[in-house]
């Protein structure tokens, strides 16, 4: 398998298009591609402030087929967060918007493409790089935390055959896009896609846009991902009233949706012809590691599926024994060659080969029915999905720590953190706090304040007992 | 309370801001004011006075003037 996509394969074919009516062909890709990457010269590393823009995909490709590995990161990113990563990782050059280019002043611009620049940044330590290393991103919803995972290039492009095998993409697909492209769900439908030679449809407008629907209908868009947060919000712009005959399928990832939406959707797909698709992955796993075939998505409801093309699901029980017997819950584990290589915390861990070996535990806790379909029923580690975004209860309650010096216990449900405190002078200062750290929308966090955060006798949070304050 | 304040009040309360931050407000000049923001305002709209958003005027719904715009329209008949 080619560790790249054939783009000149495409020629003609329209790659990349935007709302405001520009557009880049297979052809036209790969030479924009070869003249950025000859502006850099060699292999290194180099930070991607990415928005779902014409630019920002271009410079991603041609990192990706020319062996420069990018981080990379979303736009937005809180400033303070930005510096700090620069300092640790230390990359050689940045490709960023050009309306941010003001924020850099002192690095040098190199070259200009589709609205974003090439900044080199004049730092002297160079980190070797691991020669299988493809690019790093943020576990999602990262909190600030320098982890990155590392995908290797046969990790992206094993999981991108993959999902074109089971969603069957080919040419003329025309997926428009709602998710971040940092975000390795919204990153996996541009992989994918590319390989086919699909058209994406490039856009920062949401959902609840008009200029969004606008560009989805005179495009004709074939398909879009989504979080369980989007399809609640679809549900709410009440979508199964929406003529939308182009679309032909929508596809569900990023957390457990709600089982009578899941139902919805699945209805709503199979009267109007369409697929409603549900899926399972995590950034370790590249991207995806499981899908529920359409034709089984209103029979199979609250299942996420079985293992995509060349992986293998497998349960084992707290002495790590495999799980033979149907509804029996146990530790998700994943198999195959889209288990990513591991971490990176500082700049000498780019140099790591693969600490996985194909392996991962997924910290989820699943069942598997007679059929052999899995549904996940809870998790091992301490974490919530907001919004589709991975965020971590441990991180919270020590990063409040350390930046207040009181405890703090945070739980909840996804979509729902509480953020139990005992000193309630602080609730406003500390819900402000862990807002600006996640980047998340304020709806999704609350403060508490109890007068004692239970605790056992070895002094370790009883979170359980805290179920009784959610609302 | 007027509908002017009943309007402003669903702003001030969704995204946690001052009166007088409103004025020529729209969706993603704040960080509260994201799609899931958007959806917590529509709701608090609906209930603040009783009615139900089209899918088309949710959509279009880009700024607090244009709000109030959406808001006058005859199915709504909300008065400022």
């Amino acid at each position: 398998m080619s560790e790249s996509w054939d783009l000149a394969r495409f020629a003609d074919n329209i790659a990349l298009k935007d709302e405001n009516g520009q557009s880049v062909s297979y052809s036209c890709l790969v030479e924009e591609t070869d003249r950025i990457a000859e502006r850099i010269g060699r292999r290194c590393l180099v930070f991607s402030l990415c928005r779902n823009e014409i630019g920002s995909v271009v410079g991603y490709t041609a990192f990706i087929r020319h062996r420069i590995a990018p981080v990379l990161l979303n736009s937005h990113l809180e400033e303070d967060l930005l510096y700090s990563l620069l300092e640790i990782y230390s990359p050689k050059y940045l490709w960023i918007p050009e309306d941010m280019q003001e924020r850099f002043q002192g690095m040098e611009v190199v070259y200009s493409s589709y609205r974003y620049c090439l900044l080199k940044t004049g730092y002297s330590r160079d980190y070797p790089l691991y020669d299988e290393l493809g690019l790093l991103l943020t576990t999602s919803g990262s909190t600030g935390s320098p982890k990155f995972v590392r995908q290797s290039y046969e990790n992206i492009f094993d999981n991108a055959h993959s999902i074109v095998k089971y969603l069957h993409l080919d040419d003329t697909e025309r997926p428009i896009t709602t998710l971040p492209m940092n975000y390795t769900y919204g990153l996996s439908i541009i992989n994918s896609h590319l390989l086919v030679g699909a058209t994406i449809l490039v856009t920062e407008k949401t959902l609840m846009q008009k200029e969004f629907w606008s560009f989805f209908k005179d495009e004709g868009a074939t398909s879009f991902g989504g979080v369980p947060y989007t399809y609640e919000m679809l549900d709410k712009l009440r979508f199964c009233r929406m003529k939308l005959p182009s679309l032909r399928t929508m596809t569900q990832a990023g957390g457990k949706i709600l089982p009578e939406l899941h139902e919805k959707f699945a209805k709503y797909a199979e009267e109007n012809s369409k697929e409603f698709v549900v899926m399972y992955g995590q950034c370790e796993a590249t991207a995806r590691m499981g899908y529920l075939p359409p034709e089984k998505a209103v029979e199979k409801k609250g299942s996420m599926g079985i293992a995509i093309p060349g992986g293998k699901f497998s349960l084992i029980d707290a002495e790590g024994k495999k799980i033979t017997e149907p509804h029996t819950t146990g530790e998700l584990v994943y198999e195959g060659k889209n288990v990513t290589l591991g971490y990176a915390e500082r700049g000498e861990d780019l140099i790591l080969g693969d600490e996985r070996h194909g392996i991962l535990e997924t910290g989820d806790m699943a069942q598997f029915d007679e059929d052999g379909y899995y549904y996940i029923v809870g998790r091992k580690k301490r974490f919530l999905k907001i919004y589709g975004n991975r965020v971590n209860l441990d991180e919270i309650d020590r990063m409040i720590k350390s930046e207040f010096g009181i405890d703090a216990a945070s739980t909840g449900v996804d979509d729902h953190m509480y953020i139990f405190l005992t000193n309630g002078s602080l609730s406003d200062q500390v819900r402000e706090f862990v807002i600006r750290k996640t980047r998340l929308n304020p709806a999704a966090f609350q403060v508490k304040v109890i007068d004692e955060i239970p605790k056992n006798d070895a002094g370790k949070t009883l979170y359980k007992e805290l179920t009784k304050y959610y609302e | 309370m007027t509908n002017l304040e009943k309007y402003n009040d669903a702003f001030i309360t969704t995204f946690e801001i001052t009166e007088d931050q409103l004025a020529g407000l729209k969706y993603q000049d704040i960080q509260a004011w994201d799609s899931v923001g958007h959806m917590s305002l529509i709701a608090a709209l609906e209930d603040a006075f009783d009615i139900m958003f089209d899918t088309d005027d949710i959509i279009d719904f880009s700024s607090y003037e244009k709000g109030k715009e959406i808001l006058s329209k005859e199915e709504y008949g909300v008065k400022f």
